[in-house]
């Protein structure tokens, strides 16, 4: 992408122009998918046209290993402390164990060098890195359509002035300013979520900007304008709505570059502070132990950072393919 | 071309003010003020009140915020109470080994990715196009810490090979006089734009081959290789000026990691420490110097990609 195409989004435009399959398109809005159908109406061709998705979504067979990754590790992260007791909180008991131990006495994959056991610590660790994932991706995404979308769509001074001020943040180099952050606002596991949230709503927000400068003069957004729809109905019922492919492909993406950013902060020593941790912090935890050898404080941390991250990558790989093909058959 | 220049440089300098704007901000935000940080935990409200004073903390916030502006046009980026030096002193000296390690990191990167993107493309939808696209998923996913720790471990440990980290007492020059003690932290720094720029490469490869200019070449009987390579990789290589502009504050974060993996005193190692000193003013004029040189590396690759490119200058909507 270059910085002149913040405007026009070239696949949405070229999209925009082709011709629509009934013979009537032009003047007929398309299908609203958000909005239920009429009984007994256009039911089918809804479901058929997530049956669609989902049916190229499957036909990705890396976006089905991926799927199946991320479900492993929820259920990892999430069940398996409950099938899996370990001491995760109390460094007193832990530092009375075993420090280093190598894997199999008794710990799956040995203990850190504190004594905690690792297997617990990369479930304890991974709902950590999950949750900050998911939820600094979800209020990244909402702050970003919602910026974008009112910019767009007021569009003129206020448009130019709310897309330099993106333009300034993401000029400054991400990890610098969540440093600056994370120092001054202090260290706790719901703050980082919002941080690494302040940092991220930038590429949504231009993302959804594009899209609704391109769906503001549509003809179906003109003709609720016509019936007296009101601005906050025609963002919020038609402009975001149609926008949510790309919006849904940026929020996987993001879930993946959120949990990278936390495992630098965690790696920088700005984590998840103590008795929690995440992968990240785990890496940092472990470096000076592996350089003695005890590799297994380091390689179980950094392959679950790597393989969540691909995963995502590939969901959200695989769900552009599946949506573009949805507006292309539209 | 001119009119041009001056655009793109109105619109660099809007965004430097707005940094700025946004720097002298967050500095506003530190709890108890720049006095907590600069009189330690056992301060009374007397001296507090005395240090504002002194400092002009206790103006109004236009008034503190055209003296900081005022500040900047001397250099003066604040004092660092931690290591009671002056902020631009401290970046003074890390800034050149900063630079000078991007400036050889984006250079390698460029000279491995393209080659790998037109590679890519030669052989596409084969099994090398597949391989690498994989390897550059891995890298993309992989944090630079973890690839640098890696490195170390093989390279330092096990076969000692490379020496843990470049020399300590390391100038701007030091990667060009050792380049053997450069050659993990330049390519832990490297991974992640090798892997976005050649993904770029070989689809923008893919873009220039679709296009009508390369019909025409094939229908007057160039070779394939003179259409690969006289052709499309012209007009495929452009865009590129561009990506490494937008790169550019990723390339920086990324080098903050590399330097604290590697210990080299640069830029990023500094607001490393700082952050684990609570040493705030100094953190700020790093981020606010680290800025300003991205948006001039910005600045120079548009007006490049303007050079290059007549469509850009001409059709220009910034």
């Amino acid at each position: 992408m270059t910085p002149r195409d913040d405007d026009v989004n070239p696949v949405t435009e070229a999209l925009a122009h082709q011709p629509t399959a009934s013979p009537l398109g032009h003047i007929l809005p398309p299908v609203d998918d958000t909005v239920p159908p009429p009984a007994g109406g256009e039911a089918s061709s809804v479901g058929g046209m997530a049956r669609q998705i989902v049916t190229v979504f499957l036909e990705n067979k890396l976006a089905v290993v991926g799927l199946i990754v991320i479900v492993f590790f929820l259920l990892f992260c999430i069940v398996g402390p409950l099938v899996y007791h370990t001491n995760q909180t109390n460094a007193e008991t832990a530092l009375n164990g075993v420090q280093n131990a190598s894997p199999g006495t008794g710990h799956p994959i040995g203990t850190d060098n504190t004594g905690y056991d690792i297997l617990g610590r990369l479930m304890f660790g991974g709902q950590a890195s999950l949750l900050v994932g998911f939820a600094s991706a979800g209020v990244a995404t909402v702050v970003g359509v919602i910026y974008g979308a009112v910019a767009g769509f007021i569009g003129g001074w206020i448009d130019a002035f709310m897309m330099r001020f993106v333009d300034m943040l993401l000029s400054v180099p991400v990890l610098f300013l969540l440093i600056a952050l994370v120092t001054i606002y202090k260290q706790s596991e719901v703050l980082i979520i919002f941080v690494i949230a302040a940092v991220s709503w930038l590429i949504p927000a231009r993302l959804v900007r594009g899209e609704t400068l391109t769906l503001r003069v549509r003809e179906y957004v003109q003709a609720v304008r016509v019936m007296g729809g009101s601005r906050t109905r025609i963002v919020g019922r038609h402009i975001v709505p149609n926008a949510i492919g790309t919006i849904v492909v940026f929020a996987t993406f993001q879930i993946a570059d959120s949990i990278l950013l936390l495992a630098a902060l965690g790696f920088i020593g700005l984590g998840i502070p103590a008795p929690g941790t995440d992968w990240g912090s785990m890496l940092s935890d472990g470096v000076n132990s592996a350089a003695l050898g005890y590799w297994w404080e380091i390689y179980p941390a950094g392959l679950c950072i790597v393989l969540v991250v691909i995963a995502f990558n590939f969901i959200g790989d695989a769900l552009r393919d599946a949506l573009e093909v949805r507006l292309q058959r539209r | 071309m001119i009119g041009f220049t001056l655009r793109r440089l109105l619109q660099a300098v809007i965004v430097i003010i707005g940094v700025v704007l946004v720097v002298f901000i967050l500095g506003k935000q530190i709890p108890g003020g720049v006095a907590s940080i600069a009189l330690g935990p056992r301060r009374t409200a007397v001296q507090i009140a005395h240090f504002n004073r002194v400092n002009g903390y206790d103006l109004p916030l236009w008034d503190q915020f055209y003296q900081y502006v005022r500040k900047l046009f001397t250099l003066d980026l604040g004092y660092s109470y931690a290591h009671n030096e002056g902020v631009e002193e401290l970046i003074a000296q890390r800034l050149p080994k900063t630079l000078s390690l991007v400036g050889v990191s984006t250079l390698f990167a460029l000279v491995i990715a393209v080659p790998l993107g037109i590679l890519q493309v030669v052989r596409r939808h084969k099994l090398t196009d597949y391989a690498l696209t994989t390897a550059s998923f891995v890298f993309y996913a992989m944090p630079p810490f973890f690839l640098g720790f890696l490195l170390v471990l093989f390279f330092s440990f096990d076969f000692h090979f490379f020496p843990v980290s470049p020399p300590i007492n390391s100038g701007g020059w030091t990667i060009f006089t050792d380049p053997r003690a450069f050659v993990m932290p330049v390519i832990t720094l490297s991974a992640i734009t090798i892997a976005s720029f050649s993904r770029y490469m070989r689809s923008s490869m893919m873009d220039a081959l679709a296009e009508d200019y390369i019909r025409t070449a094939r229908a007057k009987g160039a070779s394939n290789s003179r259409v690969l390579y006289g052709h499309a990789l012209r007009n495929a290589l452009i865009p590129i000026l561009t990506l490494i502009g937008l790169s550019l504050p990723a390339i920086a974060s990324g080098a903050l990691i590399t330097e604290s993996v590697f210990n080299y005193p640069g830029m990023g190692l500094l607001t490393v420490t700082s952050a684990l000193n609570d040493d705030i003013p100094t953190i700020l004029g790093t981020t606010l110097v680290i800025t300003v040189f991205t948006v001039a590396g910005s600045f120079l690759a548009d007006v490049l990609y303007a050079i290059a490119d007549p469509r850009i200058r001409l059709g220009s909507t910034i």
